[in-house]
């Protein structure tokens, strides 16, 4: 009786899902905020050769440490409206340029962590069996080693470029890929139409890139925007250890290294790079926040 | 239970292993180590010496199996640059390190866990938002600009407290502060989601059915099982914390391993570098199977199964 | 007798939703005569769930109870503060819940867990209330019981949490037990030796019971008084004779009709079913509920509130238009009904 009596009560009016998603991004404070200082960053380091006032490699000796416009100090001017560091360089020129080295090494490093552990977490949650066995002790090894450690050491050992740096944290961070994909995989995997192709006949290959990967996208553009902000900050780390950027490429963190030493007297000089960092990775991750909540309305 | 044990132990003295190997390939990574031993100025002789003197010149595989005997027996060579044994100088740095990543762990627990429960007690109240952009800012803040900021602020403009050292405690709180503010974002978020859920969960509503009163439901019946995953997470966080204090070590000048290992990295010291890398890496799988151990205890579905 | 356990005179329940105001439960009154069983039938989603979570005021946190009255043996329920109802929970009102699997708390004992309400409400010592505790589960035919007290919810099966959920709620021998699909969870072999354990146990403690079901053949064997619930709604109430042997409501005709009668459904004859789908109950609702699916409906059905009528026996009323005994396939349900088992 209770298949014939039992008729599923219709839902309170729903709005098209197209509609829903929209009206939840655009509800969505953080996901706009995100959106729009990321979008102004990524601009500021494109155009940044015509943004940027001056050279940034350029030194005026007799023009250092000149405080940022707000200060009350008469050495500000609107020159340099940031002020200039120890070297004579201008600071907001500096700081323009510094967004592209954030920029350029969080996404590569994203990139290069991403198909490493995305491999490796869609293999191991598709086969499952020793696949995965094999899969949970390169991420369990993986995580056993200190990231910020193993960098440099490694960074020292083999020499310091933009290039070293996006290959060390790339092939250092791609753990969180590979464990978020794996088990995101392992959910589609049950589900009845990744079933259905295979009853099909369909290739392995062709049912992970056409029935999984689709749909285990958003947990894959989460954890990117999530690396991608954690590559950011650990090469700012990097440059702030002096084992990362070298001068006198301005990388954020190694502005604020190269200030540290003056920052007593000085404190802007940390604080807008700083600031700056603090920006970016925030726009990041409320972008990736955003994308969760609007993907996955009834996770809290 | 004993099968879940060895199992467990199983997996981390394999993946010892293989840290170990990763690590002691790591000295290949710049070429040959005896030529970045000798220096720029050494001859033919010289290399030829210091690489029968550290034996670079046997196979590999008989290298590495010297090397992990010895490190097994605490045995870790000299130091190239302090010219004395690592084990004994990593010894003497890491109880400080150990000290302040406690410090920093039972900082961000006691920061994070009361505000993920008090958040998931009160879903979108103003505490939940509180605790929400604490998480937020705490994921976005680099962790060496935060400690320059506190330490600017509360040593230099407020001068509350030291800013570099170890002599008393007072110099550990800001070092603790920046390295524990970094794992309060992680560990909140799990309190507040584990006690959503858990708080959402067929039990709590029997509980409640039963007429305990709501702390004897929110403490005995929710957080008991929210906690578990938490467990695991600070164990995890406290690992990585002490790879992350060479940063903060290195900025409030604490003579620990941290500040080791960025000194040893400065002066190519290889042996030192190894030794700390590997020290680390066990004490994390250490940590974690301790974790595990101490789930299973508090899980019993995972004690029995 | 004294009076009824307990009184229900116009309870709602109201949530908010994004598109207005959800009604679940809209005025349903009944009582419970002490060591009584009532019934509350009615499809998933009819209400009968939020009914009994209403009563014992555990409702989702964004749900909204009013009443006219709400009375557990005379004492009022509705001016209690939220400690002082928490004394009566699990003490004079307890409640079994649908899913055995999930409503034990998975890191305490089963011993823990039993001994816990009776620690909470009586001043008995631990060995007192693990006695007692180890003599229910006896008492609801667990074997080994002293052991069991030890175990984890996980070691058990289904149908022993159940029987474990059901030694829970008499803990402090309560007046009145709710018991929401305790069943429906269990494999149906099991379905029916829950069923006629917690008769069994009613029966001997005298405790008032509400059984809700959607399981009219329960219903039938079990139950004094019957309520049929739709759509936020009590459509039909009456004891168990008069609902199966002059179901006056379309509806319950409808559900009666859904069910197969062993020498009297014929192989290969098809089953009753009620065409349409229920009404949302968000916003306000003007005539009878059930009206878009009812094959009698007039155009007075849709546009006023349809009161309650009494049926023939007394203690029998309906919400519909139509007379108590009206219609030729009213005889035909009545002939059906016939050829049950004697629900009394």
């Amino acid at each position: 009786m209770e298949k014939a009596a039992t008729i599923v009560s219709l839902p309170v009016l729903e709005p098209s899902p197209g509609a829903l998603l929209r009206r939840r991004v655009f509800g969505h404070a953080g996901l706009l905020i995100g959106c729009t200082v990321l979008s102004v960053i990524i601009l500021i380091a494109l155009f940044a050769p015509w943004i940027a006032p001056h050279d940034p490699f350029d030194q005026v000796l007799d023009r250092k440490l000149i405080p940022p416009v707000w200060s009350e100090s008469a050495k500000a001017t609107w020159i340099h409206p940031l002020g200039t560091d120890h070297f004579g360089r201008d600071y907001l020129s500096r700081l323009i340029w510094g967004a592209r080295i954030s920029l350029v090494i969080g996404f590569s490093a994203m990139l290069i962590s991403g198909v490493i552990g995305t491999v490796l977490g869609v293999l191991a949650g598709f086969f499952g069996g020793r696949v995965d066995m094999v899969a949970n002790f390169l991420i369990t090894t993986r995580l056993s080693m200190p990231v910020v450690l193993v960098a440099i050491a490694v960074v020292s050992l083999v020499g310091s470029s933009l290039t070293v740096v996006i290959w060390v944290l790339g092939l250092l961070i791609w753990d969180r890929f590979a464990v978020v994909m794996r088990s995101a995989t392992m959910q589609v995997r049950n589900l009845d139409f990744v079933a259905a192709a295979q009853a099909l006949g369909c290739s392995t290959s062709r049912i992970v890139f056409t029935e999984i990967l689709p749909n285990v996208a958003n947990h894959l553009i989460v954890v990117a925007t999530v690396e991608m902000a954690h590559a950011i900050l650990l090469e700012a780390a990097l440059s702030f250890l002096g084992l990362g950027v070298q001068p006198p490429e301005p990388s954020w963190g190694l502005m604020i290294s190269e200030a540290k030493g003056l920052m007593f007297f000085d404190g802007w000089l940390i604080v807008i790079p700083g600031t700056a960092l603090f920006a970016l990775v925030l726009a990041i991750n409320l972008l990736g926040d955003g994308v969760r909540d609007v993907t996955a309305p009834d996770g809290t | 239970m004993l099968a879940y044990l060895l199992k467990r132990l199983g997996v981390a003295i394999l993946v010892a292993l293989t840290v170990s190997l990763i690590t002691f390939s790591m000295i290949y990574l710049s070429g040959d180590p005896a030529v970045a031993l000798a220096g720029e100025s050494a001859t033919e002789e010289d290399i030829e010496n210091i690489r029968r003197f550290y034996g670079y010149d046997r196979p590999i595989l008989i290298q590495y199996l010297d090397w992990l005997a010895r490190a097994v027996q605490g045995d870790f060579g000299q130091s190239h640059y302090l010219r004395e044994p690592v084990a004994r100088i990593i010894f003497e740095r890491l109880p400080t390190t150990m000290w302040l990543g406690f410090l920093a762990l039972t900082f961000a627990l006691t920061l994070s866990v009361p505000l993920g429960v008090l958040a998931a007690i009160r879903p979108n109240s103003l505490v939940d938002r509180a605790a929400l952009t604490i998480a937020v800012v705490g994921q976005a803040m680099p962790s060496f600009w935060f400690a320059l900021t506190l330490m600017l602020w509360l040593g230099i403009y407020w001068r509350l407290l030291p800013i570099t050292g170890t002599a008393s405690w007072a110099n550990f709180v800001m070092p603790a502060v920046a390295l524990g503010y970094y794992v309060t974002p992680a560990v909140m978020r799990l309190t507040r989601a584990g006690m959503l859920e858990v708080l959402a969960a067929d039990y709590i509503r029997t509980a409640r059915a039963k007429g305990l009163r709501p702390m004897r439901v929110l403490f005995k019946h929710a957080l008991r099982n929210a906690i578990i995953p938490v467990v695991s997470l600070a164990a995890v966080q406290f690992g990585f914390m002490l790879g992350g204090s060479i940063v903060i070590e290195t900025i409030f000048a604490i003579n620990g391993l941290g500040f080791l290992a960025w000194e040893s990295i400065q002066r190519a010291d290889l042996p030192m570098m190894q030794a700390i890398v590997l020290v680390l890496s066990v004490f994390y799988i250490v940590l974690t199977f301790l974790a595990d151990m101490l789930n299973a205890w508090l899980d019993p579905r995972i004690r029995v199964v | 007798m004294a009076g009824p356990i307990l009184e229900v005179e116009n309870l709602s329940v109201d949530i908010p939703v994004p598109a207005g105001l959800l009604h679940p439960v809209q005025e349903v009154d009944f009582r419970v005569e002490r060591g009584r069983t009532l019934a509350i039938v009615g499809e998933s989603g009819c209400g009968k769930s939020l009914t009994s979570l209403a009563l014992m005021n555990l409702l989702p946190p964004r749900a909204r109870r009013t009443a006219g009255r709400l009375a557990l043996d005379g004492e009022d329920l509705l001016g209690l503060s939220e400690r002082e109802m928490s004394n009566l929970r699990g003490n004079r009102m307890s409640m079994i819940f649908q899913e055995p699997m999930t409503s034990l708390n998975p890191a305490y004992t089963v011993g823990d867990q039993l001994v816990e309400a009776e620690r909470r409400h009586r001043r008995t010592s631990a060995s007192q209330a693990r006695d007692r505790a180890t003599w229910l589960l006896e008492k609801v035919g667990m074997i080994g019981a002293q052991g069991r007290l030890r175990q984890y919810p996980h070691q058990l099966s289904g149908g022993l949490r159940q029987r474990v959920m059901i030694a829970m709620a008499l803990m402090c021998e309560p007046d009145l037990v709710i018991a929401d699909e305790p069943t429906t969870a269990l494999d149906v072999t099991i379905q029916a030796q829950i069923l006629h354990l917690l008769s069994d146990l009613q029966r001997e403690f005298s405790t008032g019971l509400i059984l809700i079901t959607h399981d009219l053949g329960v219903v039938a064997r079990l139950c004094d008084r019957v309520a049929v619930m739709y759509a936020g709604q009590i459509v039909e109430e009456g004891t168990a004779r008069q609902i199966f042997r002059t179901p006056a409501h379309p509806y319950t005709r409808g559900l009666l009709d859904c069910i197969p009668i062993p020498g009297k459904t014929r192989r290969g004859e098809h089953l009753g079913t009620i065409a349409g789908i229920v009404p949302s109950l968000v916003g306000a609702m003007r005539g009878c509920h059930f009206a878009d699916r009812c094959p009698h409906a007039e155009e007075t059905c849709r546009s006023a509130p349809v009161a309650f009528r009494d049926g023939v026996e007394t203690g029998h009323r309906y919400r519909c238009i139509l007379a108590p005994d009206h219609g030729p396939d009213a005889n035909g349900e009545r002939n059906r009904a016939n050829g049950r088992t004697n629900p009394e």
